[in-house]
């Protein structure tokens, strides 16, 4: 294992490729004053949709459908929270058991399998895993520039922060909560399809609580998507290292090399805490009479 | 309970059987049928009553584990984890016990399985006191961890020989079977009943139970007024974790008598949706344990016809449904004030 | 005689909460080029009514006509509020503290340049409004770095940047101190000169005579009374309060205090050099030092953010303190918890009762037990009926309404909730020291008058108080002695004789005692 190397590089963009499109979606969602626990649920959910699309269309046929399946848990989650103004953090839980179970039950239904889908195209070559990495990076940059510099952003922030005073000047609150929601569960989608593309193929819990790190990656980012997403690099890279280590040494127990990136989520989160405040009304659901 | 409570409750149930139904007809089964299995095969016979009490016993745990935690505003989303390493060193003391006379040997695994669940609590809940750090993110994390770590140790020291288990537990560390017909229940099952009287107690006539209440609707007042709200959070989430680590004493000394890798998995998760439909009261824990207890068994009575995760479908569409309800009610409830 | 349209006109506007009648069939005109005031006490509607005309809350009933346009009260929105011309500043400022002047300003009607914000030719915009009414702001600070006084003027030139004709004020000066005050009403004046009209919800009657032309009075929902500019002080009051009320109000003594010498003794309270941080890094209390005897009474005059509320946190256990000292009895408390100071006799009424005070959830016997449940504990059990026994004894005593231990704190006014925390404080057995926030803040003429009757008979059996508050006469009738919080320190402590509005005013704004 050379640490240095450029293939090692490489390995780490790869893998921070989900946590990356998570958590832009989260930081959209959160920004916006929702809390999204239930990117989890988006990335599996959008795995196993991409693992459909790609088994009848191929591998770009899976990655739109891998959006749009993480667009419909969304859907659901913001239905409960903004419509209901249920507990968001139960309901983001609720959420990704809901995604569990049912991907457990359509991998019978579908795939007549407990454990795994069958093979389905995915990335072939370097050249369209390149593609999609590209258009990640795209998609930061326009997230940030979108964020901090248009009319939209400054309104999601500001419904974020203190819904009333947005409301009182005719701002939109619950759609634009709506949209940010949306928003996040293609990306999240997006990023499981990325999962199931890279390994051809559907596995029972798949996301593997990638979409809690990659959560704690937007706390540990101050709820900006530049610095979220540098957080999401250095997720990768320990994942990418316990990835690395569990193969070449014997020295350290398999175990105690996986739970790398879970003990380093809570380290980051104790190490940012008190620093990062996040959104004034993050979780509060808002009332307009 | 209010009328209005039990309305939500019943539509979530409704809900959650229309999404079933439609599951159902999906994989070409008739939802009649399948209900009627289902039944039959859990209240319908004494085996399976028996099943489903003992299904139910680690979700009467859980549940009031993660009630006792909400009581107090804190997320246990950890008590997959805390059931593990309550079991497993239930399992791990209760191998040492030969030779003790049977409460004693008894006693000694359950404080032991209460102590290992309370300490994997108490972390998330000192880094919530004394770092901010949330707690939610922290006790899912932790879930990973300590199954990683229990099987670790398992393979590494504990584990029988090419197998994921402990080695059996003395005799007398065993409870008894309740004798129905052969199925799994025991007398874990009244160890759980009366971890609700205690809670129930706990919450409702001591001055801690007074405490954490205060602090989890307004932890601001509770500190004013004098509460020490550090202490407090670390104390309620080792209460938690305590809870959710005696769950082996239905299935480690009630019935298999050593740790398996994969017992009562999932019931950290599904302790969430029977404290919702419950309303963290520890008094309906009991019902709502027996409902998720009899769907957990007749899921697995009806794995032939439908696939068994079917279970998991509804008891997330549960936790989704009152969790709705319950913020709509506090809506309607806000309207009659300023 | 020309016949003038009203430039705004509400009629039939009805309001229910739950079982209370917010607004009851309120109507109202106001004409262009005046300031219409609605007064009435903490409860009386008038936010409500304010906030209806805006439409951030719908009313049941009641229509509109602004100008000649007919709006439907039922289905009233901000957007079609500001299309009307109407602009409101709310008591509570909408205002998002994380962004900059210029951002809130344009929010909602942003000005765009090929997809982008163009924030520069808003904050244009906005110092040229500036010069014209002289609201004088910085476009480019964050809110959170401004005074309270500043972040009005906010709010103002926000309103006025969307064309606002007519202006619609939720008690402004509630958080000014009286040279603001002069300054707000310059203000005004210069706007309804130019032809808008303002309409002013207040509680303070001398203010409102200073600068309304037409008032309207209201009580319990209901408009009371209608007035033209140069009514009395005592006809308002009374016609806001009802005559029954005024009179018991005005019987009970108010004016002076008797013994106003400081009395000899130890000091049982006394603080030395207390430097405490605020959250943004400021010094919210930049060495302070005062000392308290029994029986004496210290009021903190200020305006609001200038560290007062750091000093009663810091004083009571809530805060940190990173220099300084506190003693309570000759014991050095400075680090000691919360609960190791009410143990040794300080007792607090904080500011926000529904923060700090109670718990809404609870019912009011849980809320009566707050802070005293070890009173009632022996061996880790509360003892009910003891619990039931004080909790009933508290309310009774407390004159808390509805009387009845198992209704929600949610459910009570406003003034009984008030009550309550007062009640609870002062009967602590062994009750030393009374640290004091805005004790009748939101509380209704009738509660106010008993709750300063309670700290009162307290301060006469003995307890020392420190009263912070915003309500210079407030701190007129109950302090020996006055200091003004300016900036985290003490800009200087007078004697209550000298402590007159004018006096009070150039300390609160920093002007050189």
């Amino acid at each position: 294992m050379e640490l240095l190397g450029l293939a090692f590089a490489l390995q780490v963009l790869r893998i921070s490729v989900p946590y990356v499109l998570a958590a832009l979606g989260g930081t959209l969602s959160e920004r916006s004053g929702v809390i999204n626990l239930a990117l989890e649920g988006m990335l599996l959910g959008g795995a196993f949709a991409a693992t459909v699309g790609s088994y009848l269309g191929g591998a770009a046929a899976g990655a739109l459908a891998g959006a749009l399946g993480g667009l419909l848990i969304a859907a659901i989650y913001g239905w409960v929270v903004l419509r209901f103004g249920a507990d968001q953090i139960v309901s983001g839980v609720a959420i990704n058991l809901l995604a569990l179970g049912a991907t457990r039950y359509l991998l019978k239904l579908i795939f007549n399998s407990a454990s795994s889908s069958p093979s389905v195209p995915g990335f072939d070559s370097a050249g369209w895993a390149g593609l999609f990495m590209g258009l990640t990076a795209l998609v930061v940059v326009a997230i940030h520039g979108w964020l901090m510099q248009t009319p939209g952003g400054l309104r999601l922030r500001a419904v974020g922060d203190q819904p009333a005073a947005a409301f009182s000047l005719g701002v939109d609150v619950l759609a634009t909560r709506w949209r940010a929601v949306l928003a996040s569960g293609a990306l999240a989608g997006l990023g499981g399809a990325w999962l199931a593309l890279d390994n051809h193929g559907f596995v029972d819990r798949m996301s593997g609580g990638r979409g809690y790190i990659a959560i704690a990656a937007m706390i540990f980012g101050r709820w900006q998507p530049l610095l979220a997403t540098a957080a999401c690099l250095l997720f990768g890279l320990a994942d990418a290292l316990q990835l690395n280590l569990q193969t070449s040494t014997s020295v350290v127990p398999r175990e105690w090399v996986q739970i790398l990136p879970y003990a380093l989520t809570m380290v980051a989160l104790v190490g940012i805490a008190g620093r990062s405040r996040p959104p004034a009304a993050l979780g509060t659901p808002f009332r307009d009479h | 309970m209010s009328t209005r409570a039990a309305t939500s409750i019943a539509i979530a149930l409704l809900i959650a059987m229309a999404v079933a139904s439609v599951l159902i007809l999906a994989y070409g089964q008739s939802p009649a049928h399948v209900y009627a299995v289902m039944l039959g095969h859990t209240w319908g016979d004494v085996y399976g009553l028996g099943q489903v009490l003992f299904k139910s016993t680690p979700l009467i745990f859980t549940g009031l584990a993660v009630a006792l935690a909400f009581q107090a505003g804190l997320f246990n989303i950890g008590a997959e984890g805390q059931l593990m390493v309550g079991a497993f060193f239930m399992a791990l003391v209760g191998a040492h016990c030969t030779g003790l006379p049977a409460p004693i040997a008894v006693s000694l695994c359950l404080i032991a399985g209460a102590l290992a669940g309370a300490l994997l609590g108490a972390l998330p809940g000192w880094l919530r006191a004394r770092f901010g750090s949330h707690e939610v993110i922290n006790t899912i994390m932790l879930n990973f961890i300590a199954q990683a770590l229990v099987l670790w140790a398992g393979r590494r020291f504990f584990f029988v020989e090419q197998t994921v288990h402990t080695p059996p537990i003395a005799d007398s560390a065993r409870l008894p079977s309740l004798g129905l017909a052969g199925s799994a229940a025991s007398v874990g099952f009244v160890v759980a009943l009366i971890a609700v009287v205690a809670v129930h107690g706990l919450v409702q006539r001591t001055r801690l139970g007074f405490e954490l209440r205060a602090l989890g609707q307004n932890a601001a007042a509770a500190a004013a007024g004098g509460i020490a709200i550090d202490r407090a959070i670390v104390i309620a989430m080792a209460l938690s974790g305590a809870l959710a680590g005696l769950v082996g004493a239905g299935t480690v000394l009630g019935y298999k008598g050593y740790y398996e890798e994969g017992i009562a998995s999932g019931s950290g998760f599904m302790g969430i949706a029977v404290a919702l439909l419950a309303r963290n009261r520890p008094l309906w824990m009991v019902p709502a344990a027996l409902l998720f207890g009899t769907l957990a068994h007749g899921g697995l009575a009806v794995n032939a016809l439908v696939p068994k995760e079917i279970v998991e479908v509804i008891q997330a569409i549960v936790i989704l449904a009152i969790a709705a309800s319950s913020s709509d009610l506090q809506r309607l409830a806000a309207q009659g004030r300023r | 005689m020309e016949l003038v349209l009203p430039a705004l006109s509400i009629s039939g506007v009805s309001k229910r909460y739950g079982d209370q009648l917010a607004n009851d069939d309120v109507s109202l005109d106001v004409a262009s080029g005046t300031v219409h005031a609605v007064v009435g006490e903490n409860g009386a509607g008038k936010s409500t009514l304010l906030q209806i005309i805006y439409g951030t809350v719908r009313a049941d009933t009641g229509r509109m006509q602004v100008l000649a346009r007919p709006v439907d009260l039922t289905q009233h929105h901000p957007t079609a509020a500001i299309a009307c011309g109407l602009g409101m500043v709310h008591q509570h400022f909408m205002l998002v503290p994380t962004l900059r002047v210029v951002e809130n300003v344009v929010l909602g009607r942003e000005p765009r340049q090929r997809g982008r914000l163009d924030l520069a030719t808003a904050a244009r915009d906005i110092a040229a409004l500036g010069e014209r009414f002289g609201l004088r702001i910085d476009p480019w600070r964050r809110i959170e770095q401004l005074t309270v006084g500043e972040q009005q003027r906010v709010e103002l030139v926000k309103v006025l940047w969307r064309g606002a004709d007519t202006l619609l004020l939720d008690e402004p000066t509630a958080v000014l101190a009286p040279t603001e005050v002069d300054d707000l009403f310059g203000v005004l004046r210069t706007l309804v000169a130019a032809g808008k009209c303002v309409l002013l919800v207040s509680h303070k009657l001398d203010e409102v005579n200073a600068i309304a032309d037409a008032i309207t009075v209201m009580r319990h929902g209901r408009v009371v009374a209608r007035m033209a500019a140069g009514a009395s002080a005592a006809e308002i009051a009374s016609a806001m309060v009802g005559a029954d009320v005024a009179a018991q109000v005005i019987a009970a003594p108010t004016a002076g205090r008797p013994g106003t010498a400081p009395r000899s003794g130890v000091a049982v309270l006394a603080v030395r050099d207390l430097v405490v941080p605020r959250s943004d890094g400021n010094r919210g209390v930049d060495h302070v030092s005062f000392e308290l005897r029994p029986g004496e009474v210290l009021g903190v005059a200020g305006v609001q953010g200038n560290g007062q509320s750091e000093l009663a946190l810091a004083l009571t256990g809530l805060l940190p303190v990173t220099a300084g000292q506190v003693r309570l009895a000759d014991v050095d408390v400075t680090t000691a918890t919360p609960a190791d100071r009410r143990g040794r006799g300080l007792g607090h009424i904080p500011e926000d009762r529904l923060l700090r005070g109670l718990v809404l959830g609870f019912d009011l016997g849980e809320n009566a037990l707050l802070g005293r449940q070890h009173e009632f504990t022996r061996h880790g059990l509360l003892a009910r009926e003891r619990i039931a026994e004080y909790a009933a004894r508290l309310i009774a005593q407390s004159d808390v309404r509805p009387p009845d231990p198992t209704l929600r704190g949610s459910s009570l006014s406003g003034g009984n909730q008030q009550k309550l925390v007062v009640g609870r404080e002062l009967s602590r057995p062994g009750l030393r020291v009374l640290i004091c926030a805005e004790p009748t803040r939101g509380v209704d003429v009738a509660a106010a008058a008993a709750i300063h009757q309670r700290i009162r008979a307290a301060v006469d059996s003995g307890v020392a108080a420190l009263i912070i508050s915003s309500d210079l006469a407030e701190l007129r009738r109950l302090c020996d002695r006055v200091a003004v919080m300016y900036r985290g320190r003490f800009a200087d402590v007078l004697d209550v004789a000298q402590a007159s509005d004018r006096t009070l005013g150039a300390l609160m704004t920093g002007v050189a005692a």
